[in-house]
């Protein structure tokens, strides 16, 4: 009982009051560049949840079983860097072969998922908070994957009505998503008391 | 290349494809260390050191890359430079280091660095890219001192945590919060819009 209160305690704090987007800056440039359309925006949080619970399971086992404590630790940002590119291909190969429609759809944004901060920094927060138990691992993974894909959607569905609105010129595009995004951190600050 | 093209390849990076106000890369440090001048000014000289170096790297093997390794091949450059910097940071400036956290180790996934790889460093000689990676570190470290100078002082009335504005200044907390990097840098970059209407009309 006590495990299964550590593990939703840490689920919930990775999903919403440690929003890794809304509160850590990580994966900035999908979160403002794919979330155009609710349904893209979607597909790319599920494709980041699947790369980041498979990326962050595997980098806590390689550094709990081969760096920490031994002068390899040096290598510990380009074994991470690896395992995520890894990650990533098997992704790509795997929507290829099955998915093709959705592999055609994503295009470069594909590719991009290794280069989205959000996951490499997952596994480097595993390492920095100092996460003991493989379960426990796996949950902050899985949750900085939905709560990415949560951030993503909310921005999605609120660009999408923004296409009505009459924005002021210069506003147009970048600022006024950027503004729209601050405001949303400003909403999820309201859950920062919760645990 | 003459001396009057290299000038223009760096001053490019400064103002007509500055990283951060022309091209939108790098927002996650530029959003994350700006709620002071100290830590932007270290991200922003590690992240010279860092481009210039895979940059330089880059030049000199860019006829052995094979086009399917090559996004490989940058970001394990990038990544051993990054574990260079962040040692020295761990061993003279622990404080920064410390207070930087997971965001330096983050420069591996700097969209502006594998972008130079790509864009100029594995297609031009050593001397073009030097200059190139100067120029972008240099536009990129001045958006992010812009930024963090606008933070600081209106979220604690400081800078380089010297106060500076008057006594009846009430700081403005929200500026060093997640809203006032997102709010500041949407209207940076409406100021920069209205700046380029302006000069083209």
């Amino acid at each position: 009982m006590d495990t299964l209160h550590t593990l939703l305690l840490a689920f919930i704090g990775i999903v919403v009051v440690n929003n890794l987007v809304l509160t850590k800056f990580l994966g900035i440039c999908p979160y403002l560049g794919v979330s155009g359309r609710i349904d893209m925006a979607f597909g790319m949080g599920c494709a980041v949840t699947f790369v980041v619970t498979l990326a962050g399971t595997l980098t806590w086992i390689i550094d709990h079983t081969f760096l920490i404590g031994t002068p390899l630790e040096v290598m510990r940002y380009l074994c991470f860097i690896l395992v995520i590119a890894g990650a990533v291909q098997l992704v790509e190969m795997y929507l290829r072969k099955f998915f093709p429609s959705l592999y055609e759809s994503f295009g470069i944004f594909l590719p991009l998922i290794t280069t989205n901060c959000a996951i490499l920094g997952l596994c480097l927060f595993l390492n920095l908070w100092e996460i003991k138990r493989l379960d426990e691992a796996v949950v902050l993974s899985a949750g900085a994957g939905i709560g990415f894909t949560l951030a993503i959607c909310i921005m999605a569905g609120i660009r999408e009505n923004m296409e009505l609105a009459d924005v002021p010129g210069p506003m147009r595009g970048a600022p006024i998503t950027l503004i729209t995004a601050g405001l949303l951190t400003l909403a999820f600050m309201g859950f920062a008391g919760m645990i | 290349m003459s001396s009057q093209s290299l000038g223009k390849t760096f001053t490019a990076g400064l103002w007509d494809s500055n990283p951060v106000l022309r091209l939108l890369l790098g927002m996650c440090p530029t959003l994350a260390v700006t709620a002071a001048m100290k830590p932007a000014l270290t991200m922003g000289l590690s992240v010279i050191f860092v481009l210039v170096c895979s940059n330089i790297v880059v030049s000199l093997m860019r006829n052995l890359l094979k086009p399917h390794l090559r996004i490989l091949m940058f970001t394990l450059t990038i990544a051993t430079f990054v574990t260079i910097a962040d040692l020295y940071l761990k061993a003279f400036l622990p404080d920064m280091s410390a207070a930087l956290g997971p965001y330096i180790p983050l420069i591996i996934v700097n969209c502006i660095i594998i972008g130079r790889a790509e864009a100029c460093a594995s297609k031009s000689g050593v001397l073009v890219s030097i200059v190139d990676a100067l120029g972008m570190g240099a536009g990129f470290t001045l958006a992010l001192c812009l930024l963090a100078t606008i933070r600081e002082l209106l979220a604690t009335g400081k800078l380089f945590e010297t106060p500076v504005m008057p006594s009846w200044f009430t700081p403005w907390a929200g500026m060093g919060m997640p809203v006032g990097a997102f709010v500041t840098l949407g209207l940076i970059l409406a100021l920069v819009s209205v700046i380029t209407n302006k000069s083209k009309s």
